[in-house]
């Protein structure tokens, strides 16, 4: 049972430290505003009113010390890597990363010709989800936001 | 309820800075107790957009910034009460109930934001708004030379090779490694047994 349909049939809760915290984590996963490329304009519009991502708790940062999350949205060329790579190092734990669209993923239409690009963003910083597309629709962001979730919600005290 | 009456105003106030002290205390205690500590030099290298950092962070800016700061905020802080004001001024009961009262509010505003522009008016006067610029000195030197030898100077046209000396035919000759005859110098004989 959820923690909302404790609360709305006894009106009191009793649960584990490790719920209540990813309870709270997964219902505020505040991403770095940090975009690369065209997924960056998705990621955007997802943010936005028509797509509302504030309605899951998910409210971009300015600085890596308020972020949970680190959505990569777009193309990881190698000279951006090793900025990536710093960021991520600056979030403080627990951080997840979210890779989105083909370009992270595995280096899309970049994959074989592009000397410049990285194939795929797993090879530097350690991704959580990889959302399909190119680029992909708010829909399958909020998807990935979702699944995050539940990710968040088998997550330990004790492991992090 | 005499222990009720003991307390004073300001003992309650006191009770508000004890609990808010611990409310406070208890939520830091909690956050180092839960929240995972992992430092790394890299992660408490400061942020600058994942950029790594050079140069100094006491950077210092120019003293007259101090004027337009302080103009600055003269404007700024009439806003707050322009917007206050904006928002009776369109009450439309007050006005329904009065018709002079849109007038006041509107002639007051009109001095308010007059006695402001009067000030801008001063200081645009007192010329505290032009950025004073470095005067370049063009620097002059005295010479004898007239502008007209430069001028025949420019005048004169550019001719490819014109002081090139046509090279000797036979000292070309000579140079060439494919005239020299190579002899060899020495040739290698063998002894007969």
């Amino acid at each position: 049972m959820s923690l909302e349909q404790q609360l709305e049939n006894t009106g009191v809760v009793v649960t584990k430290l490790d719920d209540l915290m990813n309870w709270a984590r997964l219902s505020s996963l505040w991403p770095l505003s940090f975009g690369l490329a065209c997924c960056a304009i998705e990621m955007m519009g997802s943010m936005a009113s028509n797509f509302d991502l504030d309605r899951f708790g998910v409210f971009p940062r300015p600085s890596p010390r308020q972020a949970d999350v680190i959505i990569i949205a777009g193309t990881v060329t190698f000279k951006m890597a090793e900025r990536i790579k710093r960021l991520y190092e600056q979030m403080p734990e627990p951080k997840y990363v979210i890779s989105m669209g083909s370009c992270s993923n595995c280096g899309g239409p970049y994959w074989e010709h592009g000397y410049h690009v990285v194939k795929g963003v797993d090879r530097i910083i350690p991704v959580d989800i990889y959302v399909q597309g190119c680029p992909p629709r708010p829909e399958a962001l909020i998807g990935g936001i979702l699944e995050l979730q539940k990710l968040v919600a088998k997550e330990s005290l004790a492991n992090i | 309820m005499a222990a009720v009456n003991s307390i004073t105003e300001f003992g309650k106030v006191l009770i508000f800075l004890i609990t808010g002290l611990l409310a406070v205390g208890f939520a830091f205690a909690v956050n180092k107790m839960i929240a995972p500590h992992h430092p790394n030099p890299e992660k408490n290298s400061s942020y600058e957009c994942g950029e790594e950092t050079t140069g100094n962070s006491w950077i210092q800016f120019n003293s007259r910034f101090y004027v337009i700061a302080i103009i600055f905020l003269l404007f700024d802080v009439e806003m707050i009460f322009v917007f206050p004001w904006a928002t009776v001024f369109s009450d439309k009961a007050l006005i329904a109930q009065d018709a002079r009262w849109g007038w006041l509010a509107f002639t007051e505003m009109l001095i308010f934001i007059g006695i402001l522009l009067l000030g801008l008016v001063y200081v645009w006067r007192k010329k505290d708004l032009d950025w004073i610029k470095p005067e370049t000195l063009l620097p002059q030197v005295k010479t004898a030379i007239p502008i007209a030898a430069y001028q025949q100077l420019n005048q004169e046209k550019y001719i490819p090779f014109k002081n090139k000396i046509p090279v000797n035919q036979e000292l070309k000759e000579e140079l060439n490694p494919d005239s020299i005859v190579a002899k060899p110098k020495f040739t290698p004989r063998f002894k007969k047994a």
